[in-house]
C-alpha cells in the first residue's frame, strides 16, 4: 500500500494562489478518478496518511487533495477567506467550534456519526475521532530514584523543594505563539487554581518556552530538559517507541484530552465523499491497525469511564470564551506575568 | 310497529353528532392549550438561561485604568450549551461602541433599561434567534458609561422541544376525541333508554289493555305520559260508551221482543189455517233469534266489562258443563238433538270468572246445537291434563274450509250459514273470555265424519 503511493504528488505551493500559509498540499489521485474530497487538516502527513490510503482503498474512485496549515491559518482560511475544502480536520477545539457556531459547518447525521459518545459530537456539525491525553513529559534523567510526581501537588512542591535541579530544564508551551498551547492552558486554568501556582513556580524556574511538542520532546531526548508540561501524549507515544528515553505520566489529578474534530464546510462541492470520510473516521476505532500506523488513539468511551481523571475538553459554547478579545488579552496578560516573572 | 310513523331524523344520531362535534372542538382547544402553554414554558426557560447568561457578563464588567473592561466568565456561555446544542452569540457596547463579541449581532429595536430586560427574535447568520439584552451603567474615571449586553441564541432545541410538545399534545388531543366520542354514544344510548323502555312497555301490552301507564318516567318524559294516558282515558270512556250503548239498545230490544213472542205463541195456538199457522211460526222463529242476538250482544258487552277486572274464584268446570247441558237439553230436543255432557269422575276446577265461563261454553253449545241437524248429537267434553280442555263436537256442517281464525272476529260468520240467522259474535265471546283466563280457542273440523269441534283451553291453575 505505502509503494502505490508512489505516485502521489507532492508538492509545496507558492501561496499565491491562497492568501492564507499553507505547510503542504499533498493529492492522492485515484486510479479510475468518480469523485474528488479535498481536505484542510492540521494533521502532519505522517499522522494521517495511512488513514487517508485506507480510506481510499474503501473508495478507490476518490481522489483527495490534502492540504496541511497550521490551526490558526486553517481558521483564517474558512472564516475569513472563504476558501473552498469539503472537510475541515483540526486540533484546535476552539477553533472548530468557534467555526460550527457561526455557521461554516454542514450538518450530518449517520449511524456512525451517531454511535459517537454525546461528548465526542457537537450540533451533528463537529465529530471528534481521536482521544489524546495531554501529559507530562519526564525525562529518565530527572527523578533516578523513580518516585514521579503524579498530581500538580505533587510536582509543585518537588519544583519547590529542588529549584536548582530543574532550573531552565521545564519547557512547556508558549502560549502566545500556538494556539493549541493556549487552550490547554485556559483549560488547565478552569480547571484548578493549582494550574496558576504551577505556573508561578515555573516562572521562577526559568521556564523555556515552546511552539510545538515535538520541539520539547528533541529538547528532552538531548537532555536538555528534565520536564516537558502539556504535551500531546500520541506524539509523545510516538517517539518513545522509536528513541525512549523518557516516560509519559498521565497526571492523576486530572488530565486534559484532547479531541481532534473534523466537520463538512457548509459549501462542501462532495457531500457524498465527505459523509463517507467523516463515517470513516468516527468508526476509527474499529480500525486497530489505522490507531497503531497513524498513533491516533481513537474515541474510546469505556477507557474515560474507568479513569475519572481523563477529562474530554467539552465541546460547546464555553470553548468561544477564551477566544474573547478581551479574555484572551487578560489571560495572556497573566500568564506573561506569572511566567516570565516580571 | 312502525307502521303508519315515518321515521324523520334520529334522536340518537343527532346526540351523538353533537356531542362528537363537541368533543372535537374541546380536543383541537385542549391541542391548542397545550402547545401554547408547553412552548411558551419552554420558551420561558431559553429567556429565564439567556437573561443569567448576560446577567452573569454585565456582572463582570469592570472599570480598569479609565476604561471598561470584561473577564467573560466562563459559565456565561458554557450554561448556554448545558441544555441545547445551539449556538451562541453575544455583543457588548459601551457607550454604543463595541467592546467584544459578534460586531455584527444587530442592537435591540426596544433597548432595555437598567431595570427591565429586554428580549427579541429575529434571523441572524441563517437561522432563527432569540436575544437577551441587558443595560447597565459602569463608572470610568469618575464618569458613567452605559453598557448593554446582548445574548443570543438560535432556536433549534426549541424547536425539537416544541416539535415533540406538538407531538404530545397531537396525541392527547386524538386520545381526547376518541374517548369522548366513546363516551358520548354512550351517553346518547343511556339517554334514549328510558324512552326504550317505554316504547317496549307500550308494545307488551295486549290490546284490550287500557290501563293507564304508572311506571316511573324521567321528567321529561312525564308530561309525554300524562298525555298518553289522558289518550288512553278517552279511549276507554269511548269504547266503554259504546259497550254501553250496545248493552242497553240489547236490553231494550228483548223485553218487547219476549212481549211479541208471548202474544205470537197464544196467536199461533188460536190460528187453525195451516198456512197462517205456518207464518206465525216463522215469526216466533225469527223473534227467536232477535232475541238471542240481542242476549249475545249483552253478553259480549259483559264479557269486555268483566275481562278488565277479571275474578279469582274457584270455578268447577265438572259442574258447570253438566248444568249448561241440562239447561240448553230442552230448547235442543225441540230440534231433537241431544246434549251430551262427558265429564272426568274427578271434579275438574279452575279459576276465573264463573259468569264468563259459563257464557263462552252457552254460546258454543247453543252455535253447535244451532247448525247441528236433526237426530244428531252434540258432545260437550272435559278432560284435563297439560292443559284442561273443554270441546263441543257436533255433526253439523262444519265451517267449510273458512278461515277459522277470522271466525273469532266481532260478526264475522262461515260462508255457509246464509240460511240460518246469527249475529256472529259466540265464537268472538267465546275467545275473549279463553284469552281473558290466559287460554285460547281452538277451532277444527270435527274428526267423527262431519261437523266442527270448538274447544276451549286453559292452563292448569
Amino acid at each position: 500500500m505505502r509503494h502505490a503511493c508512489l505516485s502521489l504528488v507532492l508538492s509545496l505551493w507558492a501561496a499565491v494562489a491562497l492568501a492564507f500559509e499553507i505547510e503542504a498540499d499533498l493529492t492522492y489521485p485515484a486510479e479510475v478518478e468518480t469523485g474528488v474530497l479535498t481536505i484542510l487538516s492540521t494533521a502532519d502527513r505522517e499522522a494521517f496518511e495511512p488513514i487517508l490510503l485506507a480510506f481510499q482503498a474503501d473508495n478507490p474512485g476518490v481522489t483527495i487533495r490534502y492540504t496541511i496549515a497550521s490551526t490558526a491559518e486553517a481558521m483564517k482560511a474558512v472564516a475569513d477567506e472563504g476558501a473552498r475544502f469539503d472537510l475541515v480536520i483540526s486540533s484546535a477545539m476552539d477553533l472548530q467550534t468557534k467555526l460550527a457556531n457561526d455557521g461554516f459547518a454542514a450538518t450530518y447525521r449517520s449511524a456512525a456519526t451517531d454511535a459517537l459518545p454525546d461528548w465526542a459530537r457537537w450540533r451533528n456539525q463537529l465529530f471528534a475521532f481521536t482521544q489524546e491525553p495531554v501529559v507530562l513529559i519526564v525525562s529518565d534523567d530527572a527523578f533516578p530514584d523513580g518516585e514521579v510526581p503524579a498530581t500538580r501537588n505533587a510536582l509543585i512542591e518537588v519544583l519547590r523543594d529542588q529549584p536548582e535541579r530543574f532550573r531552565g530544564k521545564i519547557g512547556t508551551y508558549d502560549v502566545r505563539e500556538s494556539g493549541f498551547g493556549y487552550l490547554l492552558a485556559t483549560q488547565d486554568a478552569r480547571a484548578s487554581e493549582n494550574s496558576w501556582r504551577l505556573l508561578e513556580i515555573m516562572g521562577r524556574l526559568d521556564t523555556r518556552l515552546y511552539c510545538c511538542s515535538g520541539d520539547m520532546l528533541r529538547d528532552i531526548r538531548s537532555g536538555d530538559l528534565l520536564l516537558a508540561y502539556n504535551v500531546l501524549g500520541s506524539y509523545a507515544a510516538a517517539q518513545q517507541a522509536e528513541a525512549g528515553g523518557f516516560r509519559i505520566v498521565e497526571m492523576e489529578d486530572f488530565s486534559n484530552i484532547m479531541l481532534r474534530t473534523v466537520m463538512i464546510l457548509n459549501g462542501a462541492e462532495n457531500r457524498e465523499e465527505s459523509a463517507a470520510m467523516v463515517d470513516f473516521l468516527a468508526r476509527l476505532g474499529g480500525r486497530p491497525d489505522l490507531v497503531r500506523a497513524s498513533g491516533l488513539p481513537a474515541i474510546d468511551d469505556a477507557a474515560l469511564r474507568d479513569n475519572v481523571a481523563l477529562r474530554p475538553i467539552r465541546l460547546g459554547p464555553g470553548l468561544l470564551v477564551f477566544l474573547d478579545r478581551l479574555k484572551r488579552r487578560t489571560f495572556l496578560r497573566n500568564w506573561e506575568a506569572s511566567i516570565t516573572q516580571e | 310497529m312502525s307502521a303508519g310513523a315515518a321515521a324523520k331524523g334520529s334522536i340518537r344520531r343527532r346526540l351523538f353528532l353533537q356531542l362528537a362535534a363537541i368533543a372535537a372542538l374541546l380536543s383541537v382547544l385542549l391541542f391548542l392549550v397545550m402547545r401554547a402553554v408547553a412552548a411558551s414554558a419552554a420558551e420561558d426557560t431559553q429567556d429565564g438561561i439567556l437573561a443569567a447568561s448576560a446577567t452573569s457578563i454585565a456582572d463582570a464588567l469592570r472599570s480598569e485604568e479609565g476604561s471598561i473592561t470584561l473577564d467573560l466568565p466562563y459559565s456565561a456561555l458554557s450554561m448556554l450549551g448545558t441544555i441545547n446544542e445551539d449556538r451562541v452569540f453575544y455583543r457588548v457596547v459601551v457607550n454604543g461602541e463595541t467592546l467584544t463579541g459578534y460586531d455584527d449581532l444587530p442592537p435591540p429595536e426596544d433597548a432595555p433599561t437598567l431595570s427591565r430586560n429586554t428580549f427579541s427574535t429575529f434571523e441572524y447568520r441563517g437561522d432563527e434567534v432569540r436575544m437577551v439584552s441587558v443595560a447597565r451603567v459602569v463608572s470610568t474615571g469618575g464618569a458613567p458609561s452605559n453598557v448593554q449586553i446582548s445574548v443570543a441564541q438560535t432556536r433549534l432545541g426549541l424547536q425539537a422541544i416544541s416539535q415533540r410538545i406538538s407531538a404530545i399534545a397531537t396525541a392527547a388531543g386524538i386520545g381526547f376525541f376518541v374517548v369522548a366520542t366513546a363516551l358520548s354514544l354512550w351517553a346518547a344510548q343511556s339517554a334514549l333508554s328510558p324512552l326504550e323502555r317505554m316504547t317496549a312497555s307500550v308494545t307488551r301490552r295486549g290490546p284490550g289493555d287500557l290501563r293507564p301507564f304508572e311506571t316511573e318516567t324521567p321528567a321529561e318524559l312525564v308530561p309525554f305520559v300524562a298525555a298518553l294516558n289522558s289518550f288512553i282515558a278517552r279511549l276507554r270512556a269511548s269504547l266503554q260508551r259504546s259497550e254501553d250503548l250496545i248493552a242497553e239498545a240489547a236490553h231494550r230490544v228483548r223485553t218487547p221482543l219476549a212481549t211479541v213472542r208471548a202474544k205470537a205463541e197464544v196467536t199461533h195456538r188460536k190460528l187453525n189455517k195451516p198456512e197462517h199457522r205456518q207464518t206465525m211460526r216463522e215469526m216466533i222463529r225469527a223473534i227467536d233469534e232477535s232475541s238471542r242476538s240481542a242476549g249475545q250482544l249483552l253478553d259480549h258487552a259483559m264479557v269486555t266489562f268483566r275481562s278488565d277486572s277479571l275474578s279469582e274464584e274457584v270455578v268447577d268446570l265438572s259442574e258447570m258443563v253438566q248444568d249448561t247441558c241440562d239447561r240448553l237439553s230442552p230448547a235442543a230436543g225441540l230440534k231433537d238433538v241431544s246434549v251430551l255432557a262427558r265429564v272426568p269422575d274427578l271434579p275438574v276446577t279452575m279459576k276465573g270468572d264463573w259468569v264468563l265461563l259459563q257464557s263462552a261454553l252457552q254460546n258454543i253449545v247453543d252455535n253447535a246445537i244451532k247448525y247441528s241437524p236433526e237426530d244428531t248429537t252434540v258432545e260437550v267434553a272435559l278432560s284435563a291434563g297439560e292443559t284442561i280442555r273443554l270441546a263441543v263436537t257436533d255433526a253439523g256442517r262444519g265451517f267449510g274450509g273458512a278461515d277459522v281464525e277470522a271466525l273469532k272476529g266481532r260478526f264475522a260468520r262461515g260462508r255457509n250459514v246464509d240460511d240460518i240467522v246469527g249475529s256472529g259474535l259466540g265464537l268472538t265471546i267465546a275467545d275473549e273470555v279463553a284469552r281473558a283466563h290466559g287460554g285460547r280457542l281452538e277451532i277444527a273440523a270435527n274428526r267423527n265424519g262431519g261437523g266442527a269441534c270448538v274447544t276451549l283451553v286453559f292452563p292448569l291453575s
